[in-house]
């Protein structure tokens, strides 16, 4: 079942068409890996996934994007970004404790009870594979925990709000190998729970841990289709030239 | 774009047209051995299998270094995988011929009761077999692959007209049992030689169209 469609989504900053014609289904409890070279418009498209882009003057959207089958414009946008999601880069903990990053998305949403926030932070930390890690250190600061910590953090604050679908735009790219790793793995977990969207520059990871894979170029999308498929008999010359790195 | 790996991919096609010429070296130096009589050429045969095998290890470990080095994916990733498939029968067609070789090291001493018409064919036959797989690989060439899977089909009516021929030389006197033994053998040698150029050719059909036909 699809979790989430785009339907001919078009995509302006100002005078640039950054995303043309986009169709993309994202099925329900799937990793969709978005990859293409810089500047294609998949960061671009996976924030258009939780309206992230509504604070940007002068962008356009034309086309639809639906959650369920209903379009994303007309819900409204706290409700849409609790149900989906989002994971940055780079590792952004509030300046607060373990614990109060944690929680701040559920006290925003009006939980007050300290045993249900309790709860809360356990199970966002286990299901963010860094409860055992943290479970000492729950009222430090988030900031001074590592680079791949902090990242399982900002999961882990994701997932506390319970969403349905779970954004990550290259959620490995400024962490060491193990710290990447545990992210890949945690991610491969949470497809059980979580419909995951996932932009990565590594080609290797969206091997390892998408189910489907769809590839960006000047802001449409060449080719999309299962993993195993799209790595292994690419339709597309243009995937061909780019997944074996001969593109240009 | 990625010079280094082209290189090494075009290295690695390099290999498999030498591996395949051994094939085909000792293929012919085989029925040579055999048809001759010449126990020395037989000799020679059995220890030319160690120059594919060694050829067989080398290029197994510039495969593993491709993947380690490149980890290809898509038609480079077919390519490599195809031919570290593709080795392991071409290695076996090299021990097959040091095979036919020892037999015809004990066939050498005494008169042939038949004329080893079919078998030479057959030879023939697979050496081309092999050869045209490995053309077909390194060009990508879909057509002479599919031609050699069907050529096994000419190997086996050969195979099937010498077991024709040696029941009749049993029949007509059971002293040529012994002989006719022996070149039933080889006659089986060079049907399963067809056999692996079948499943090299498969190989090089997998890595140009990205599916098994074994796995459909």
């Amino acid at each position: 079942m699809d979790k989430m469609m785009v339907k001919n989504l078009d995509l302006y900053y100002g005078d640039f068409q950054a995303l043309d014609d986009v169709n993309l289904a994202i099925p329900e409890n799937q990793i969709t890996a978005f990859i293409g070279p810089s500047g294609c418009g998949k960061s671009t498209m996976i924030k258009t996934l939780n309206r992230m882009n509504d604070l940007i003057e002068g962008c356009k959207i034309e086309g639809e994007v639906l959650l369920d089958g209903k379009s994303i414009q007309e819900l409204d946008v706290n409700t849409l970004r609790k149900r989906v999601g989002m994971v940055f880069q780079k590792p952004n903990p509030f300046p607060m404790s373990v614990y109060d990053n944690i929680a701040y998305g559920p006290r925003t949403h009006g939980v007050r009870s300290k045993a249900k926030l309790d709860d809360i932070v356990e199970k966002s930390l286990m299901d963010a594979a860094i409860w055992d890690e943290l479970k000492d250190r729950l009222k430090k600061s988030a900031l001074g925990l590592s680079g791949g910590q902090q990242q399982r953090i900002c999961i882990a604050r994701a997932l506390a709000i319970q969403p349905e679908v779970l954004l990550m735009d290259e959620p490995t790219s400024a962490l060491d190998p193990i710290s990447t790793a545990k992210i890949e793995e945690l991610v491969s977990t949470l497809k059980k729970e979580y419909t995951i969207v996932i932009v990565t520059h590594n080609m290797q990871q969206a091997v390892r841990i998408s189910d489907q894979t769809a590839f960006f170029l000047h802001g449409q999308i060449v080719e999309h289709g299962t993993t195993a498929q799209f790595f292994s008999i690419p339709q597309d010359k243009r995937t061909e030239d780019y997944i074996t790195g001969r593109f240009g | 774009m990625r010079k280094g790996f082209d290189a090494q991919l075009e290295q690695l096609k390099n290999e498999m047209i030498v591996m395949g010429s051994l094939i085909e070296t000792s293929i012919a130096m085989a029925i040579k051995a055999l048809i001759e009589q010449n126990k020395e050429q037989a000799q020679k045969t059995i220890a030319f299998d160690e120059q594919i095998n060694q050829k067989e290890k080398d290029i197994e470990a510039l495969c593993l270094k491709l993947i380690l080095q490149q980890q290809p994916v898509a038609k480079d990733l077919r390519t490599v995988s195809a031919a570290l498939k593709m080795i392991t029968d071409m290695e076996r067609i090299g021990d097959q011929a040091a095979d036919i070789s020892e037999i015809a090291l004990l066939l050498a001493d005494s008169p042939y009761i038949k004329k080893l018409e079919h078998i030479s064919l057959m030879a023939e036959e697979t050496a081309k077999m092999v050869t045209n797989a490995v053309d077909a690989y390194v060009q990508r060439n879909l057509v002479k692959a599919r031609n050699v899977i069907d050529a096994d089909d000419i190997v086996d009516s050969y195979f099937d007209a010498v077991k024709d021929d040696l029941i009749g030389m049993i029949s007509k006197d059971v002293r040529n049992g012994s002989q006719a033994m022996d070149l039933l053998m080889i006659a089986k040698y060079f049907e399963r030689i067809g056999d692996h150029a079948v499943n090299i050719a498969e190989w090089v059909e997998f890595s140009i169209t990205g599916v098994h036909r074994q796995s459909l």
